[in-house]
């Protein structure tokens, strides 16, 4: 049992890094007021762009292969993020609606691009990125093997940027604006904070984020780009739900998500978990998804102005 | 001249009105000035576009003699421009600190410095006696308190010209006080204050000088020296102001809402309800009269359904209600003017005839065979546009977020009042309204009761009560302390009795 749960750790913990930095993007997004929806299109966005990035260049430079194309899918998402940003705060779209335009458009343009490039529509890259031991610190009985063996220097990195949003969050003029935007804008603007512009910056944040956790999870667990996010995007969406729209929250409701998938996607091989129906391990993270969402509803944490367009003349 | 605010020929129209008609008003450094005007005159309005909220249609604003263009309200903070608002623009769940730093953080090292703003604001917090809690959250502090944060946001910009736009509506009796010592403060400290109320008494008691406005147009500007309460009525309204109401006796007949042993508990930090027993008549006002918090939101909360009984009966007509749904309260025969008009009130993105028909939409003859009969709807609306003088500037379809605060209000009274309720709970009916809609609207309120329906009043304003009540129930910590007839008792019997000491005992 507990050699069992060394073994699934690095999945867990590997599952949960894309969806992790994904869902503090949409944190980001919708704590500025502005509901993402697209988030599953933005991080496909960056599985593609990532994965057809290393297939360029992974021949000529194998070493930083990896890392551009982590890059090239960060700057790609917040790109296709600008594109929610100007429908919902310039145009005072509905934010719901661009969201899933976004998902449509991110899912119609990485495919024709694939099987343009391709034929075949899949993106294959050679060589992901390596898992390594981190010396001294593996050494910690139990925490060495469960946290510092066999990792991916992503989930380093992502564990950065979630403290590192924490602290942008919570202790800086960018954040408290931020923050400020999303529950009361008018407060903010009389305040002299430039709404649109908070909002916009939060969006692509967002964008970029699931950019990077989309391409985190080629690198990573997949390998190759196959056409859609698994419904990835969505799961990081209700992660931020679950997680109350707080970054530690946000951590424990993605870990959750991140287990609970990996078991339910090892269950055959393992003799104790054989036995239960595969449909059960598979629906049991979202069955609580819904459980949780129905009891935490009476005290959401939920932005209070999500989902309003701004608009200056409202009173 | 001396004149540190100049607008000049400001005119503003929005689609259907003129809300500023060529307004020319001014200023003088250090003074208070107190804008008057009936509901929907333009006197928010005319704020808002020196506070820069909104951009005036022609006409031009100096500032200390220089002109100067004010397109946003970043631009009106540099020049010392502050604004309160008749909504306050407060973020519930951050803290004082948060809320009035917000905009213009001190920094270091790209950490918000909390230390350096907590000691500013509990300096500019004492310095003018303001009593503010800088880490308390917004959500847990009283509006008087939320209004006090508001002065801190200015003070702490350092304003010079501070707006308050119907500061003292939302205030308890004691609160209003305390804000007028607190005004003469911010005045003593070389500040100059633009008040905008309806009290007459407020303007007489505080203001120098007041500005008249009607329907978008200047009246004149007096001296409050010169001038007297009747008078500012007379030139606000156009016409004589009864302040006398034309009250005949009381008729009462048998009891229809009669509450039993009632406990309520309270929401957080305040006190519910205590083994509570009242009955109202037909043919009655009863007023409640009692310091705000002291159980009187938790009793109309459980009357129209809002809140849980945790024991007792509420009784209305021969029907116990204590069980029923909201709605099926409603058509026992309740109506509910609700204190807070925005929350409970007004679907502030419906339009006026939609709002009409939030409780009735479903019944006879507002829809049949479930679809909506929008031109009855529509007909209906603009009746009780006209009946309720309710000024909105596209009629029926204006949106209910258009309408001025007090206009606001005036729908919602037009609309329960409309419903001829059998008991009507009135909560603050006449907040934020002007002295001619006030006198109207307690015409309707006797009205009501001539007509043997029942009405049951909570106001935070004793005159209120006093004038317009048959018997006066005082509640004190969630418990009943007397019932006395109205013509039977005066302000002090009744303020003694607030706080909680029971008749002929304290007297
Ligand atoms: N954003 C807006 N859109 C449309 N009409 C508006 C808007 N703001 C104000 N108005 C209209 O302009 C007129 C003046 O409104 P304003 O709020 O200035 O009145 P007020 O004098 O402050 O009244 P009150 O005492 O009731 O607060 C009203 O008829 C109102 O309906
Ligand atoms: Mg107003």
């Amino acid at each position: 049992m507990v050699d069992l749960i060394y073994q699934l750790f690095p999945y867990a913990i590997a599952f949960t890094i894309p969806l992790l930095i994904t869902s503090l993007g949409g944190l980001f997004s919708e704590r500025s007021g502005v509901i993402n929806i697209g988030l599953e299109g933005l991080m496909l966005m960056g599985m593609f762009v990532g994965a057809f990035t290393i297939t360029r260049i992974e021949m000529t430079n194998p070493a930083t292969a990896v890392w551009i194309g982590l890059l090239a899918a960060v700057f790609f998402g917040a790109l296709f993020a600008l594109l929610h940003a100007f429908a919902c705060v310039t145009l005072n779209a509905n934010q719901v609606i661009s969201g899933i335009a976004i998902n449509m458009i991110a899912s119609a343009v990485t495919v024709y691009l694939a099987r343009l490039i391709t034929g075949s529509g899949n993106v294959q890259i050679i060589r992901g990125m390596s898992r390594v031991t981190i010396p001294i610190l593996s050494e910690i009985p139990v925490l060495g093997r469960l946290l510092f063996t066999q990792t991916y220097a992503t989930t380093w990195l992502v564990l950065f940027i979630l403290a590192f949003a924490t602290f942008l969050l919570y202790k800086t003029r960018f954040g408290l604006r931020l923050r400020a935007c999303g529950e009361h804008p008018h407060a903010a603007d009389s305040a002299g904070v430039n709404v649109y512009l908070m909002r916009y910056m939060a969006v692509m944040i967002s964008g970029a984020c699931a950019g990077l956790g989309g391409a985190t999870f080629i690198v990573t667990l997949s390998g190759e780009f196959n056409g859609t996010a698994a419904g990835l995007g969505f799961l990081a969406l209700a992660a931020l739900i679950f997680g109350q729209w707080k970054p530690w929250g946000i951590l424990g409701a993605t870990f959750f998500f991140g287990f609970a998938s990996t078991i339910a996607n090892v269950s055959q091989v393992i003799p104790v978990l054989s036995q239960i129906p595969g449909i059960y391990l598979k629906t049991f993270p979202y069955v609580i998804t819904l459980i949780a969402l129905v009891l935490s509803s009476k005290s959401s944490q939920a932005p209070k102005a999500v989902g309003e367009p701004y608009d200056k003349g409202k009173r | 001249m001396n004149h540190i605010v100049e607008m000049v020929d400001i005119r503003k129209e929005f689609p259907g009105v003129v809300a500023c008609d060529d307004i020319t008003f001014k200023v003088k450094k250090g003074e208070i000035h107190a804008l008057l005007g009936e509901n929907g005159a333009g006197k928010s309005t005319l704020m808002n576009i020196l506070f820069g909220l909104y951009q005036q249609d022609s006409g031009s604003i100096y500032l200390r003699g220089d002109k100067v263009s004010i397109t946003n309200p970043n631009i009106a903070n540099d020049l010392g421009i502050g604004m309160v608002h008749q909504h306050f623009k407060l973020v519930h769940n951050f803290t004082v600190t948060e809320n009035i730093i917000l905009g213009l953080e001190p920094t270091k090292a790209f950490m918000i410095n909390t230390r350096s703003a907590f000691a500013r604001i509990s300096d500019l917090s004492k310095q003018y006696g303001l009593n503010v809690d800088p880490d308390a959250l917004i959500s847990d502090i009283s509006v008087g308190m939320q209004q006090r944060v508001e002065i801190l946001k200015m003070l702490y910009r350092d304003a010079e010209i501070l707006i308050f736009d119907e500061p003292t509506a939302v205030l308890t009796p004691q609160e209003v006080q305390e804000m007028m010592k607190i005004m003469r403060g911010l005045i003593d400290e070389g500040k100059t204050i633009i008040l905008i109320t309806h009290k007459l008494r407020e303007i007489m008691a505080i203001a120098d000088r007041c500005t008249v406005i009607r329907w978008g147009k200047v009246v004149g500007t007096v001296n409050t020296e010169d001038t007297s309460e009747e008078k500012l009525a007379e030139m606000m309204v156009g016409r004589k102001v009864l302040f006398e109401l034309n009250k005949k006796e009381a008729h009462p007949r048998k009891e229809i809402l009669s509450i039993e042993e009632l406990s309520v508990s309270g929401s957080a930090g305040r006190k519910g309800l205590k083994n509570f027993t009242l009955g109202v008549r037909c043919g009655e006002i009863v007023g409640l009269a009692g310091i705000d918090g002291n159980g009187q939101k938790e009793l109309v909360e459980a009357i129209i359904g809002l809140r849980k009984a945790d024991s007792g009966r509420i009784m209305l007509g021969d029907e116990d209600i204590s069980t029923l749904s909201i709605r099926e309260r409603i058509e026992t025969g309740l109506a509910h003017i609700p204190e807070d008009r925005h929350k409970h009130g007004l679907v502030l993105d419906y339009t006026v005839q939609e709002n009409m028909i939030l409780k009735t939409y479903y019944r006879e003859p507002y829809s049949s065979k479930g679809l909506l009969d929008w031109s009855f709807i529509y007909e209906h609306a603009e009746n009780v546009i006209r009946d309720f003088d309710i000024r909105a500037g596209e009629g029926a379809d204006s949106l209910a977020r258009s309408l001025s605060g007090g206009n606001q209000q005036k729908a919602i009274v037009g609309r329960e009042i409309d419903s001829n309720p059998d008991l009507l709970i009135a909560v603050q009916p006449t907040r934020g309204l002007d002295v001619g809609a006030i006198e109207y609207i307690h015409q309707r309120l006797l009205e009501q009761r001539d007509q043997g329906k029942a009405v049951f009043m909570i106001s935070l304003e004793l005159d209120e009560i006093l004038d317009l009540s048959d018997r006066i129930a005082v509640i004190y910590n969630g418990e009943l302390v007397d019932i006395v007839d109205a013509d039977k008792t005066d302000e002090n019997e009744i303020g003694l009795m607030m706080a909680g000491g029971k008749r002929g005992v304290a007297t």
